[in-house]
């Protein structure tokens, strides 16, 4: 997110600086290890929530212990001790962290050189500084926020919004992913952190990309992230989560969940970029990523498109879905997944067509290389009523090398005659012939592969916005060093 | 300091199978010389192996070009001294564009060079002005490096990448297999084009006819591994009458 960051920096300079205005709460506070009512109860009152808030949390806290973790996924990782985590941390104190980018594992710098991170951005992923001691977060969301108000659109923080828009969240949260709906989603449910909500009201199509990096207090709340989006009739927004640089994290476990709700016309287009510490080498200390994103088509002709790039974290479990309810309502799901090293990626996505002439579109590229495992797990559903519905998937696997694996496994299901479904899937491996011809034209053997990779996933990454694109292409290269030669 | 390619008795061997039992050649700067001969004979093996392709074993002989022992360089530094290798069958990069994948290889060669990278608009202009001399459409430029490219617009893209790497050493690996005549003509004259004091040739082929178009300064015969016979552009045309017979019994 270069370039955001400069609009940053040139609101910042507009602004002038305004240093005493942080609201971080800098108490330092930890909730004691363990997951109990308790823990809910600590979270809920650090947040100030209303009761039905708390009630909320705490029966999904009843659902999540009578349920089994999923063992289904194509991944591998040790059990995970839900009682010796820590579901609660305030803002990390500085003093833990770096210093300075001189006490910063030198290999991480270097990445962040690879990507073109200015220095300062480069401070903040490493930890030595928060975003709100060097970017005066208060003015440039004010900016922001004033533009984005005179629209009505409200864009804040999860826990803001309970305050600020307590009947939109109480109306929605948990509308697409019921708190019971899986495990890790109901453990999200129970004990979230924090993350986005949006509103944007009917009519409005939203003026800017809306990303993260506005958002105040962004950081550690990775964890377990709660965002809930929602497009009223005729509205449109462009939302981008994550970020290209390589992002280090404590916690180990991320569970998120993100629901989406598109009325009538509105179109809602939602980009990842995921990149968290895949771990060592041999897949140490990566982050576990169990993330359930769900949007619903609720209203006749919405759309809503995920856009994916996923290059990080030593396990990935993640199916971006979409409700298509509304007539003639249109999902879209555009992924590139690489994994590398030690790296086990299970991802893919969920259509389930309600609706009459509902249409879905399904572009999935994984990219294996190491010993790492990438499978494409999808499922297409037609229901009895959703006449005249239609749906195209092509899944494409690439590998690099002879130790990694790529499995495809789509699910499809039909209820409805009067329905198309097509699926085509290609498994391809970078050829020898393919990596000579680049290194006899110039290129180094991890140039080639990058150019190689990035044509393979050229469909996906034109997908995202432009800013993010050229980011991408570069992280796809990255991510794959050190898988030829 | 020699200038140009020499190669001395150079010995190739796949899966210990030996295919290159001592060839030795030197093309100077500014000079085309053809390689023809049977099939099997090493043809291409030669090619390979100066250019760094992966998978032969040399277990003797010497490579030099301007002085660099080749054999110890990585095909991209090869690539980034001017040696250029134009292939018997180019393969497919989907999704990479005829631009794309050429502004990068130029791009990595300046970089090896310590050169700065060319201006996107220059090397634009660049691209069009040598594509429009091959009769290369500009549409051809956009599409994705040989998908879905005809035999012998691969053939010709070939040529086109050649003119705009501007190698000093051009190694044409049986360039005219599959070219109808008018696709030939115009790779030979893309060829032509290209000839010029400082930069040399190495046109491999099987048949005499692409060296109507291409004159050679010099024709060497390379079978069962060895170069046999040495001479000016009239033996290839006495080989087109003859053909390879008489030198098929030359193993020892």
């Amino acid at each position: 997110m270069v370039s955001t960051i400069e609009t940053v920096e040139t609101v910042h300079e507009f602004t002038g600086a305004y240093k005493y205005g942080f609201v971080t709460d800098i108490e330092m506070d930890v909730a004691p290890k363990g997951l109990t009512e308790d823990t809910i109860r600590y979270i809920s009152a650090k947040k100030d929530e209303p009761e039905w808030l708390l009630e909320w949390r705490l029966k999904a806290l009843t659902l999540w212990r009578k349920m089994e973790e999923p063992t289904w996924a194509k991944v591998d990782y040790p059990k995970i001790d839900y009682q010796d985590l820590h579901y609660y941390a305030a803002p990390k104190n500085r003093s833990d962290g770096p210093k300075s980018l001189d006490e910063v594992d030198p290999e991480l710098l270097a990445t962040y050189e690879k990507l073109g991170i200015p220095l300062k951005e480069q401070e903040i992923l490493a930890g030595v500084v928060a975003v709100d001691a060097v970017f005066d977060s208060v003015s440039v969301a004010t900016t922001y926020k004033a533009k984005l108000e005179e629209k009505g659109i409200i864009f804040c923080s999860f826990s803001e919004a309970v305050h600020r828009a307590p009947e939109l969240v109480k109306k929605y949260l948990g509308s697409v992913v019921p708190q019971g709906d899986n495990y890790f989603a109901c453990l999200n449910s129970a004990v979230f952190s924090d993350g986005s909500f949006v509103y944007i009201p009917k009519g409005v199509r939203c003026p800017m990309e809306l990303s993260t990096y506005f958002r105040i207090n962004a950081q550690n709340t990775g964890q377990f992230e709660r965002t809930l989006i929602i497009a009223e009739e005729g509205a449109y927004v462009s939302y981008l989560e994550g970020c290209t640089a390589p992002q280090r994290d404590e916690n180990q476990l991320h569970a998120a969940v993100v629901e989406l709700i598109a009325l009538d016309d509105a179109e809602i287009k939602y980009s990842t970029v995921q990149n968290w510490y895949p771990g060592d080498a041999e897949g140490k200390g990566g982050i576990y990523n169990f993330v359930t994103k769900r949007g619903a088509c609720r209203g006749k002709r919405s759309k809503i498109s995920w856009t994916q790039v996923e290059t990080g974290s030593a396990v990935t479990w993640k199916y971006p879905s979409c409700i298509l309810q509304g007539d003639d309502s249109v999902g879209e799901f555009y992924s590139v997944a690489i994994t590398n090293n030690a790296q086990q990626a299970d991802t893919g996505t969920k259509m389930i067509h309600i609706g009459k002439n509902t249409r879905s579109t399904i572009v999935s590229k994984g990219i294996a290389a190491g010993r790492s495992d990438n499978t494409y797990r999808g499922l297409v559903r037609v229901l009895a009523n959703a006449e005249g519905a239609r749906n195209y998937s092509q899944c494409d696997s690439l590998l690099i090398g002879d130790k990694c694996g790529a499995h495809t496994v789509p699910y499809i299901e039909s209820h409805m005659p009067i329905s198309t479904i097509e699926h085509e899937a290609t498994t391809a491996r970078i050829s020898d012939d393919q990596l000579f011809l680049c290194r006899q034209r110039g290129l180094s053997p991890e140039e080639a592969v990058a150019l190689i990779v990035n044509g393979f996933c050229k469909e996906v990454l034109q997908n995202l916005p432009m800013e993010f694109a050229v980011e991408a292409q570069k992280l796809v290269g990255i991510s794959l060093e050190g898988s030829v030669g | 300091m020699s200038k140009g390619l020499i190669v001395t008795d150079l010995h190739v061997s796949i899966e210990d199978k030996e295919i290159l039992k001592g060839v030795t050649l030197a093309v100077e700067p500014g000079k085309v010389h053809a390689i023809m001969g049977p099939n099997g004979g090493g043809k291409s093996t030669l090619a390979h192996v100066i250019s760094g392709r992966p998978g032969y074993t040399v277990t003797g002989g010497s490579v030099s070009f301007d002085g660099h022992d080749v054999l110890e360089m990585e095909p991209e530094e090869r690539a980034a001294l001017g040696l250029f290798l134009a292939f018997q069958y180019p393969v497919e990069i989907p999704g990479v564009t005829n631009t794309t994948f050429l502004k990068t290889a130029v791009n990595a060669q300046r970089k090896a060079r310590g050169e700065a990278e060319m201006d996107p608009m220059a090397f634009l202009r660049l691209l069009r002005e040598k594509a429009k001399l091959l009769y290369l459409p500009d549409d051809m430029l956009k599409r994705p490096l040989n998908v879905g490219f005809s035999g012998g617009e691969k053939k010709r893209n070939e040529m086109l990448q050649m003119a705009v790497l501007a190698p000093k050493l051009a190694i044409l690996d049986e360039t005219d297999s599959g070219l109808d005549i008018d696709a030939l003509r115009i790779v030979a004259e893309g060829v032509n084009a290209q000839r010029a004091p400082d930069r040399s040739f190495l046109v491999i082929t099987h048949y005499q006819r692409l060296l109507d178009y291409i004159v050679p300064d010099v024709v060497h015969v390379l079978a069962d591994g060895r170069i046999v016979e040495t001479g000016g552009p009239d033996l290839a045309k006495q080989l087109e009458k003859t053909g390879y017979a008489e030198y098929a019994g030359t193993a020892a």
